[in-house]
Parts: C-alpha cells; sequence; structure tokens
C-alpha cells in the first residue's frame, strides 16, 4: 500500500512542534536561495561576470512579465513575483535530488502560497486604492455582484493551491507507483516530464499571481506608475 | 456496511479519474489542433504559439488533476471509513 499523500508524518519533534521532512527540504531551499543571492549580488560591476549576466537576464525577464501581464511598474512588485517563481521552480525541480520530495508535494505549502498570494492582493488594493474604494470594487457592476464577488476571492485562491499541490503531487505519486511496479530506470522519461510540468506549473502560479494582483489595482495608477 | 461504504469510494475514485478525463481530453485535442493550423499557417511565430500553448495545455490538464485529487481524497481521506 503506498503512503497517503494527503498526510504528512512528521520527522522529528522541536520542542512540541513536530517538523516534516516537507518542513526541511522547504527551509534548506530557502537558505540556498538566499545565500545564493546574496554571494551573487555582493560584487556587482558594471562589466558583469557571469553569475550576474544570468540573474540580470532573469530579473529582466520578471521585469518584462511584470509590465506586460500587469500594466504597471515593476519596482513594487518584483521581489515578491521574482521569489514566488524561483522558490516554487526550485521546489518543484528539487524532486531531482535523491530522497528528497518537492515541498509543494504537500497541500501545506501550496496553501501557504496561496495565502501569501490572497493577502498581498488585499494588501496592494488597499493601498493604491484606499480601504473605502476597495470594498467598493466587489460591488463593480452592480450591487447583485457582491457575493459572487466574494465568493470568487475564495475559490480563485482555492483553485490556485489545488492546482500547484494536484500537478506536483500526480508526478511524485506516479513516478512512485511506476517505480514499484516496473523497477529502477524505467521511470525517468516521466521524471523529465516533471521537469516540464514543474516548469510550466511554477509560471502559470505566478502569472495568475500577478493577475490577481493587478485586477486590484485602480487602472489611473497604472499610466501614473508606468510613467515613472 | 464498511465494507460497501469502501466499494463504494474505490468505485466512485474510478469513475470521477475516468469520466474526469474526457473533458479536458477533448478540450486539449481541439487546442493542439488549433496550434497546429496556426503553426501552419504562420510558422515564423512558432516560439509564442507553443509557449501559449503549452500554458493552455497547463491549465487544461488541471481539470484533470482536480478530479484525481478528489479520487485521491475519496481514497485517502475519505471522512465515512472509519
Amino acid at each position: 500500500m503506498i503512503h497517503s499523500p494527503l498526510v504528512s508524518t512528521p520527522l522529528f519533534y522541536l520542542g512540541p512542534v513536530p517538523v516534516s521532512a516537507a518542513v526541511v527540504t522547504t527551509w534548506v531551499i530557502m537558505v540556498l536561495l538566499v545565500v545564493g543571492a546574496a554571494s551573487c549580488t555582493r560584487r556587482l560591476s558594471l562589466v558583469p561576470s557571469k553569475a550576474q549576466t544570468v540573474l540580470e537576464l532573469l530579473v529582466g525577464t520578471v521585469d518584462q512579465q511584470i509590465r506586460e501581464t500587469m500594466q504597471a511598474a515593476p519596482r513594487t512588485y518584483r521581489a515578491l513575483i521574482g521569489t514566488l517563481f524561483l522558490f516554487i521552480l526550485i521546489c518543484n525541480w528539487s524532486a531531482l535530488a535523491p530522497g528528497v520530495e518537492p515541498p509543494t508535494a504537500h497541500i501545506e505549502t501550496d496553501a501557504a502560497l496561496a495565502l501569501i498570494v490572497f493577502g498581498t492582493t488585499i494588501f496592494y488594493g488597499i493601498r493604491t486604492r484606499g480601504v473605502l474604494r476597495y470594498l467598493a470594487t466587489f460591488a463593480e457592476p452592480s450591487w447583485i455582484m457582491i457575493p459572487l464577488n466574494l465568493v470568487e476571492q475564495i475559490t480563485r485562491t482555492f483553485s490556485l493551491m489545488v492546482r500547484l499541490f494536484g500537478n506536483v503531487m500526480s508526478g511524485v505519486f506516479v513516478v512512485s507507483i511506476v517505480l514499484s511496479l516496473a523497477g529502477l530506470l524505467v521511470p525517468i522519461p516521466l521524471m523529465a516530464l516533471d521537469l516540464l510540468t514543474g516548469t510550466v506549473q511554477a509560471y502559470i502560479f505566478t502569472v495568475l499571481a500577478m493577475v490577481f494582483i493587478g485586477a486590484a489595482l485602480p487602472d489611473n495608477s497604472k499610466n501614473e506608475q508606468e510613467a515613472l | 456496511m464498511n465494507n460497501l461504504i469502501q466499494i463504494v469510494s474505490i468505485l466512485a475514485a474510478a469513475i470521477a479519474v475516468s469520466f474526469g478525463a474526457i473533458g479536458p481530453a477533448l478540450g486539449e485535442g481541439r487546442a493542439v489542433a488549433a496550434a497546429m493550423d496556426a503553426l501552419a499557417r504562420q510558422p515564423e511565430s512558432a516560439g509564442t504559439i507553443s509557449r501559449t500553448l503549452f500554458v493552455g495545455l497547463a491549465m487544461i490538464e488541471t481539470m484533470a488533476i482536480y478530479c484525481l485529487v478528489i479520487a485521491l481524497l475519496v481514497l485517502f481521506a475519505n471522512p465515512f471509513i472509519k
């Protein structure tokens, strides 16, 4: 019997707090990202080194995507969107390391990521419009739409969570089933497919986060920010 | 009684996955056919078309994944099986 993908077993206890393997992997990835970014940006020069060129390419791509999708100046959102993409991408690809299960294959990690998007959508909406004007957007076409708009906020966050969880978890699940049925080296094509799925899902998660945040911004502030 | 619920759960999971795969399969087929059509007309924009196609396919595939998640919920996290 394959163990349930919905249950995470605690690896060890930190006082009364159970720590699962996904949490350990998450923290290792976070440390790797922070240390990598810090060491790459320590000595920035006008004539870029190899690492700096790769970083500039990455930041430039993220900036361009933000400009195209959100129609806003990327400075405010670069950190959040870029970190979301890089973190999810490395999480999805961490299945390549032997013995590591990607943290995004557990629903808690995806729930946390989706909650971050949910919170920042409201935060940027209120910051750019003000509380009352932001609340007024829920009654935008007419006041009949208020319950639908409220429900939409919840369901789109939920579908964001289930989409990432389902895709990554199903990949891990299928690989483990094929491995138990057929044995060594057979699931390699499926793992290659997982790499593609992981990249596309990381991209989709970030694009949807951009679309949600962009929809909360007022139209006139977009033009003002573009002028900056 | 408990046995019956298990039988029904396994049946429900199989039906959810099989019927849930029909819609996305049809949708993906149409999407790929349209992309092929566009590629034949404008081979120079192959990059944009295939990138959009992959993202669209992943979005459609999510519907099948939702059914898979429901099937796994029914199998592994069924509240009615003690």
